[in-house]
């Protein structure tokens, strides 16, 4: 990963006109609408397309998280527009405990699939990652579009489980883990849910495995090759290197649950005995099934699922590095420290999936050996704290939205990675496993932390993308309350873990005769808890349509936005607002510098160009002597 | 805006250790011989996190008070970082956090590497939706041979207990775990149909029932009375309320119930439920 200059021969005319053969190499802008705006191979394109489609799930999600809250907290309230809406789910307006069950499983896969893993990566990953490595696309155009509309067409099934999970509930009922026997052979223990809502479920995920494949594979091959002159790896903007890295992680990990998501599929329809042993009884009769491990579908679903975690939070990571850096106004602080934490978080994601699992009953060795690598994790993630602490130290902070939601990024990244070292010890783990006080620790680190990262990302790169700016009164108003209320949401349900209160339970207490009677006694201690939670989780949720709004209303309505409107020095700041088709107008950018060069000493303003030749004088967006050579694009034209 | 944000940082740091300090939300009295040492290693390590938590929120709130633009048009401090820092806070963290992984591994060595002392009380749990099942050997200390072909919900033999052979003639099945105070115990934990999970918040452990698996775990009981016990992992609708108890009772009772034959044993721990009532 020395500074070497970019292999220039990999962009000569012979060498794309293979992968391009298909009209893109023409770099003519569209001019129908379904080709422009639908089925377009416009990374940009595709790159919003991904954002709508995260904002469509992420409101679904939100929205279930909502019912979920209502159902704990009111268990036996009646609410007469969800008895209309689902009359077999909440009959009367009760919800039932499976029709909860059901919003867990959907909440879960909604957010981390269609949420987590396509916001920050195919969203802000497709549109930046080109541009900021001044390339004029994606190497594989229509690779880009089949993996959107793929990631689309699981949206599509995973849509369709809403309504074809049989009349009582919305989905399956198993959780989105999915664990083995429950979601293989439920339906034959009359579990609700667990037929046709667990093929669904496990066709959904299936899909957007090989989406989430191709994409990854498509960030891979563009980061690599068709980086622009003078771009070399330890230049790239640290976003470049979080959507590689992510894409790294997506590349080996999708597909292992792809395959076990196959082996479920045949387990539950074939008759098939993957994870399923032998001997299981309803009560009646004993199961035609024999030879299989619930295990082992734990270890294949979390040999995903932890790296998972970090597929959704690098992007993150990245976005808050480079909007902490551009508002601080001060370079990042250990750049290279900051690219070898991210890769070793990367790679020690791979060793340690075996913490979900410290109770499952596999070897107790290896629950001690999982523990180890799980807690020396921290390690780089705390390198990553301490250099934005580092960045942020001397600087000159400009508090715009997005550098607050950065700052916030920063905040709970600590408030919820910090708990990691509770949980990582499988002695801990022993009784903390399952309880609230997970639900706390990965909400704030995978969740929330993740989401205020794209809220930094919107806030920051929507000027770009739409060529207004977004209303900066009403994202400090959606700042604040959203701020505190995901603090008040979730920092009480770590007292509610240590309490005992379980995950997962539909409700932990009943209404008899107009008294209240708790299921179990031991979680008493939670009750005004479990209300003070649901009511920060409603007023958080009801603020977040103030970002919808402005989102829609700025898209129309916002200031205009100049081509460099936060004075930043990366390439997406340098080409036109929106960007042309070709993102550059048919020139090349000729990169000179690193990515984060703020208040040098000498140089006329306190930001220069990653394009500017000569930093004590003036920024320039194309060296003069790259100009005139409009034709040789990155060597497409 | 700055100045803002520190203070919310602050106060909201404060509001949260008040949460773990206060001593209104925390675990319920352990009764377990491990129990001392897990809420040992759990104090020792919400102190590490807090210290960390405390003071990576304290220095970002006064990086965003005192390093706000304050509109003088000065620059920032121009660094690149600095490596003699980083090598550092990197070795202080790992230390930190290997220390903490280690000091971690002694609970989990006692319950799960060390084997159960010879003569612990045996108990075989078997899990279904949305029961608990304990079985017991009887007076020849032998547990009857199950076989999942017998079980069955309506003549009331839930695990399967197969009446062709001798040693399950005096083998008793209740849905109550009745163990002795001060004896370990040693239990034997089977599903026969989903995953549970058998959990104690008390007992300062859980531990997943898996179809296929027996897993044993032991513990020692230390205090006389009656406790709830949950299912920890999400085994269908009724999962919320898969609820059963445990009770810790006096040695020679203990001895005395096991002793029953068959028909007199599940008479007997419904008797002891209500001498030893849920006391929380």
């Amino acid at each position: 990963m020395a500074e070497t200059e970019v292999p220039n021969e990999v962009h000569t005319h012979e060498g794309h006109a293979a992968g391009h053969a298909g009209g893109h190499g023409a770099h003519h802008a569209p001019t129908g609408f379904i080709r422009k705006y639908i089925f377009s191979i416009d990374h940009k394109v595709i790159g919003i397309q991904y954002l709508l489609l995260a904002l469509f799930s992420v409101i679904l999600g939100m929205l279930m998280s909502v019912l979920m809250r209502m159902k704990m907290t009111w268990p036996e309230h009646a609410w007469p527009v969800l008895g209309t809406l689902f009359p077999e789910g909440a009959p009367g307006g009760v919800m039932t405990p499976e029709f909860y069950l059901s919003l867990v499983t959907m909440h879960g896969t909604m957010m981390v699939f269609f949420v987590l893993t396509t916001a920050p990566q195919g969203g802000f990953g497709n549109y930046f990652l080109p541009i900021q490595i001044g390339a004029d696309d994606m190497a594989f155009p229509y690779l880009n579009m089949l993996s959107f509309w793929i990631t689309f067409l699981g949206l599509a099934v995973l849509v369709a489980a809403i309504f074809a999970s049989g009349g009582s509930v919305i989905g399956p009922t198993g959780g989105w883990t999915g664990y083995a026997p429950l979601s293989a052979v439920g339906h034959l223990f009359n579990v609700p849910g667990q037929d046709m809502g667990v093929n669904l479920w496990v066709i959904s995920i299936a899909i957007f495995c090989v989406a989430s494949l191709l994409g990854a594979l498509n960030f891979i091959v563009t980061l690599l090759n068709l980086r622009t002159k003078g771009m070399s790896l330890m230049r790239m903007p640290l976003t470049c290197w979080a959507w590689f890295t992510t894409a790294v992680l997506a590349l080996l990990s999708f597909p292992v649950l792809l395959a076990a998501g196959v082996l479920l599929f045949l387990d539950h329809n074939a008759g098939t005995s993957f994870f399923v042993p032998g001997g299981l009884s309803n009560g009646t009769v004993v199961l035609d099934h024999s030879g299989g491990s619930p295990i082992l579908w734990q270890h294949l679903f979390w040999f995903f699922g932890h790296p998972e975690v970090y597929i959704a939070i690098l992007p993150g990571m990245g976005a808050t590095s480079h909007i902490l850096s551009t508002f601080a106004r001060k370079p990042i602080f250990g750049y290279r420290a900051m690219v070898f934490a991210m890769f070793a978080i990367g790679l020690l994601g791979f060793f340690v999936w075996g913490h979900h699992m410290f109770i499952s009953g596999m070897s107790p060795l290896t629950s001690a050996a999982f523990s180890v690598l799980t807690l020396s994790i921290g390690v780089p993630s705390a390198i990553k704290t301490f250099n934005w602490l580092g960045t942020l130290w001397g600087a000159r902070i400009r508090f715009t939205t997005p550098m607050l939601f950065a700052i916030g990024f920063v905040s709970l990244f600590v408030a919820g990675g910090i708990t990691g070292l509770v949980l990582g010890q499988s002695s801990l783990d022993l009784s903390m496993h399952d309880t609230y006080f997970v639900l706390a620790h990965f909400h704030l680190v995978m969740g929330v932390a993740a989401i205020f990262g794209m809220f930094a990302g919107t806030y920051f790169w929507f000027p770009k993308m739409f060529g207004r700016m977004m209303n900066e009164t009403l994202g400090k108003i959606h700042f604040w309350p959203t701020m505190i209320g995901v603090y008040a949401i979730f920092i009480p349900m770590h007292a509610m873990g240590m309490v005992g209160l379980p995950r997962r339970y539909s409700q932990f207490y009943e209404i008899i005769d107009g008294k209240m009677v708790w299921i179990y006694n031991f979680n008493k201690p939670t009750h005004a808890l479990i209300h003070f939670v649901t009511w920060a989780a409603i007023i958080t949720v009801a603020v977040q349509f103030l970002f919808v709004f402005n989102f829609f209303w700025s898209m129309f309505k916002g200031k205009k936005a100049s081509d460099n409107p936060w004075e930043a020095t990366t390439l997406e700041w340098v080409t036109a607002t929106p960007p042309p088709h070709d993102n550059f107008g048919g020139r090349v950018p000729v990169v000179y510098r690193g990515a984060y060069e703020f208040g040098v000493p000498g140089a006329p303003e306190d930001f220069v160009l990653q394009t500017t030749p000569d930093e004590s004088g003036p920024n320039v967006a194309y060296a003069a002597e790259e100009q005139g050579t409009g034709n040789g694009h990155n060597g497409r034209g | 805006m700055g100045r803002a944000f520190a203070v919310f940082l602050w106060v909201m740091t404060g509001l949260s250790v008040w949460m773990f300090v206060n001593g209104k939300w925390w675990f319920p009295p352990s009764i377990s011989e491990h129990g001392p040492a897990y809420d040992q290693q759990f104090i020792l390590t919400m102190v590490v996190v807090g210290v960390a938590f405390v003071a990576a929120q304290a220095a970002l709130g006064y990086a965003v008070w005192r390093f706000r633009d304050t509109g003088e048009g000065t620059r920032a401090v121009y660094s690149h970082g600095n490596n003699r820092m980083e090598i550092l806070w990197t070795g202080i963290t790992a230390a930190i956090f290997i220390t903490v992984a280690l000091l971690g591994q002694r609970v989990w060595w006692n319950l799960h590497m060390v084997a159960a002392p010879a003569g612990s009380n045996q108990v075989r749990v078997v899990a279904q939706q949305f029961q608990w099942n304990f079985h017991y050997a009887g007076p020849d200390g032998k547990f009857g041979r199950t076989d999942p072909r017998k079980i069955s919900d309506e003549s009331i033999n839930y695990i399967g207990l197969d009446s062709a052979d001798p040693a399950a003639a005096d083998d008793s099945v209740t849905q109550t775990l009745v163990t002795a105070v001060n004896r370990p115990v040693e239990l034997n934990l089977a599903a026969r149909d989903v995953t549970h999970s058998f959990w104690v918040p008390q007992l300062r452990f859980k531990q997943d029932a898996v179809p296929g698996l027996d897993v044993k775990v032991h513990f020692t009981p230390q205090t006389v009375g009656q406790y709830e016990i949950a299912c920890a992992e999400l085994c269908g609708q009724q999962h919320y309320k898969m609820r059963s108890y445990m009770l810790v009772v006096p040695a020679d009772e203990y001895n005395s119930l096991v002793a029953l034959p068959q028909s007199q044993f599940n008479r007997r721990v419904g008797e002891l439920v209500r001498k030893y009532p849920l006391s929380y």
